[in-house]
């Protein structure tokens, strides 16, 4: 078992709450993602739960043990840094066996050991060569091997991929989420990009200036998001957000629908002026600006017999608006009232 | 990239523009080659001021009387000796300076102020110092803590005087090494220092495997540095013991010969000798340095 619990952990750095009273359980052997705008706190919830941080107030049970006196070597558990910060004056080799090494472990046990996990991560022909003289993406890999090396009781990683082009990002994450999952370790990883957060993740922890804004399954944020803060955060293109009149009708402040949610139907009740046309091959998008100010985007559009500068007809697929009050936290979906159907959009 | 560099240099050096460098060069080698021709001149005459009369071609004379003579290999002896103990205190005090500092100590800005404060000090003046508050046989502050343990008083000029000027010029130089390796670690990437601390380094370990690598260029430079001044102490041997066997250098030896002896031939004879020995000395310890830290 090792379950990662946070009870109200809380830190300062000077005036300024980084992290407020967090509370949270990390399952034991999922893939929990922490997600996040730039500067909410995530780099620096990691620091506490590795132990490179104290924590001004509150518990940090490790396995159900208080973990906050810990050493950071004695919880456990392995870090993958953005910088990858491996040694640059070893050997690949002695970079993957430098935990064992320091634990004064036999010397053929750390050569075993070594080699099973360069074997694990396609690392063999380089065990001999500086880091200095590596790729990003096998760089990378050799940070996650040396964590790996000291079967870790969790992985912490800190946006690992961030440092990789967009093709090997791709790829270094079904790689992570593969290895994860034969091996059956406990991950936490922190990322500000959601499609990461999404594609990877078993849970999504979403945070917002030092709070937990909201955790759950991807599909279920992704579904039932718990702020408007979250529905944009989440999806991409963002979430379209409608206030005003049309937000009323739904007995709301503010109301977002996705764009896929969104169509463009001579039927529809939401005139928008279109902006541009996007196609992706398999996806297309439409931006639209809608008469009442806001800027919208529709997906999927089948078919395009419109162009810049035309005014449509937008419709809101039924069953897909999210309903938001005036603090920006999601209303539940409302009973039907009898006689009237509310999914049906009738501005 | 290097080609674009190449190109370049080359371009400056050709026709006109290497016209226009000669007056510089030729002075700077005027500065610098005249004075290396007129002693190697003077290292092979008969050049004594006592016997204004006696000069011309002496061959090699200069330098068989200078390695046949007693003090010759003492003096070699003590310059490596005095350089050995001074590299291996300023280099071993200063970084322990260095990793203290870089450290969160309470008055940080004021404690790397006085520990900079003994460069300061003129080589004369902090000899003078030492010899007379601190390593004095009877009124030394050295003396007094000695008798606070019952202990008899150390008269460290008559008992170890090379030891001695090795400490005190080891103290001069402490700010130096401290400084390079101070600047040197802060440049240590924090991330490195925390995924050692999570592979589970100790803090020897760490010293051991990170930072003392880290540390081989700056370590290789205070090495280098250290050691072409050192060649040349010697205000501090003048003020304290005044020379003798025990403490003289190839510095100190060149001076008696030329200032006690007035042998102006056998001093540049000595002064040749000790470039030469400056040169191998120093090309030999940055290899070592650089190779056994690296590795
Ligand atoms: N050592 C420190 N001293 C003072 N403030 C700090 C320190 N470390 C972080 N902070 C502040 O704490 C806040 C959270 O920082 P943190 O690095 O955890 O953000 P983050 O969520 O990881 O952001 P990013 O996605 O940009 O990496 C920021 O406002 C930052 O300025
Ligand atoms: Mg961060």
């Amino acid at each position: 078992m090792s379950g990662i619990v946070l009870e109200g952990v809380t830190k300062r750095f000077g005036d300024h709450l980084v992290t407020d009273a967090i509370d949270l359980v990390i399952p034991d052997g999922a893939f929990t993602v922490f997600v996040g705008p730039s500067g909410c706190g995530k780099t620096t919830l990691l620091r506490l739960i590795a132990g490179l941080e104290d924590i001004d107030s509150g518990r940090l049970l490790i396995d159900g043990v208080d973990a906050a006196q810990t050493s950071p070597a004695a919880r456990g558990l392995a870090m993958v840094f953005q910088s990858y910060a491996l040694y640059p004056h070893m050997t690949v080799r002695a970079n993957l066996g430098f935990a064992l090494k320091v634990a004064r472990r036999p010397r053929a046990e750390i050569a075993e050991r070594t080699e099973q996990v360069a074997e694990m991560l396609n690392l063999t022909p380089f065990l001999d060569r500086r880091p200095g003289a590596l790729s990003g993406g096998q760089r990378q890999r050799v940070a996650i091997g040396r964590a790996l090396v000291r079967e870790p009781k969790a992985f912490l990683f800190d946006e690992p991929l961030s440092n990789l082009d967009a093709e090997l990002r791709a790829q270094m994450r079904i790689e992570i989420r593969r290895l994860q999952q034969q091996l059956g370790i406990t991950a936490i990883y922190v990322t500000h990009d959601q499609a990461e957060a999404m594609t990877m993740a078993d849970r999504i922890v979403v945070f917002r200036d030092g709070r937990v804004e909201q955790a759950g399954s991807p599909g279920e944020i992704y579904r039932n998001p718990a702020s408007r803060f979250v529905a944009g955060f989440i999806g991409s293109p963002r979430m379209n957000f409608l206030g005003g009149a049309i937000a009323a009708k739904h007995g709301a402040v503010t109301i977002g629908v996705r764009p896929e949610h969104l169509a463009i139907d001579p039927a529809g009740t939401i005139s928008a002026a279109v902006q541009a046309i996007e196609y992706l091959g398999s996806d297309s998008f439409v931006h639209l600006g809608a008469q009442s100010g806001e800027t919208l985007i529709a997906r999927g559009v089948p078919d395009l017999d419109f162009r810049s500068g035309d005014t449509v007809q937008l419709r809101i697929a039924p069953g897909a608006v999210h309903r938001f009050d005036a603090d920006d936290r999601a209303m539940p979906a409302p009973a039907p009232a009898p006689g009237a159907n509310i999914f049906e959009e009738t501005v | 990239m290097t080609a674009g560099v190449a190109i370049r240099q080359r371009s400056y050096l050709q026709g006109p523009g290497r016209l226009l460098l000669a007056p510089a060069i030729l002075l700077l080698l005027a500065a610098s080659i005249a004075p290396l021709l007129v002693t190697i001149k003077f290292s092979l005459s008969d050049y004594r001021l006592l016997f204004p009369d006696s000069s011309g071609f002496v061959g090699l004379s200069n330098y068989a009387r200078l390695v046949a003579s007693p003090d010759f290999v003492p003096a070699l002896v003590n310059t490596l000796m005095l350089i050995a103990v001074v590299l291996a205190a300023s280099i071993a005090g200063g970084l322990g300076l260095a990793l203290l500092l870089d450290g969160p100590v309470i008055g940080r800005g004021g404690l790397r102020l006085l520990v900079i404060s003994p460069f300061f000090v003129m080589p004369p003046v902090s000899a003078l110092l030492w010899k007379n508050l601190l390593m004095q046989p009877v009124s030394g502050f050295f003396a007094w803590l000695a008798a606070l343990f019952g202990l008899p008083a150390y008269d460290w000029f008559s008992h170890a005087p090379l030891l001695s000027i090795a400490l005190i010029v080891a103290w001069q130089w402490l700010p130096f090494a401290a400084l390079i390796l101070l600047t040197s670690l802060q440049s240590f990437d924090r991330e490195l220092r925390e995924a050692a601390q999570l592979d589970g380094a100790s803090a020897a370990a760490i010293l051991r495997h990170l930072l003392l690598p880290h540390l081989a260029r700056p370590i290789a430079i205070v090495v280098m540095i250290e050691t072409i001044f050192l060649i040349g102490v010697f205000a501090e041997i003048l003020v304290t013991t005044g020379g003798g066997t025990a403490s003289t250098d190839l510095a100190f030896l060149v001076y008696s010969q030329a200032m006690l002896q007035y042998d102006i031939g056998a001093a540049s004879a000595a002064g040749l000798v000790a470039v030469v020995f400056a040169n191998i000395l120093a090309i030999f310890l940055i290899r070592a340095v650089g190779r056994s830290l690296e590795a």
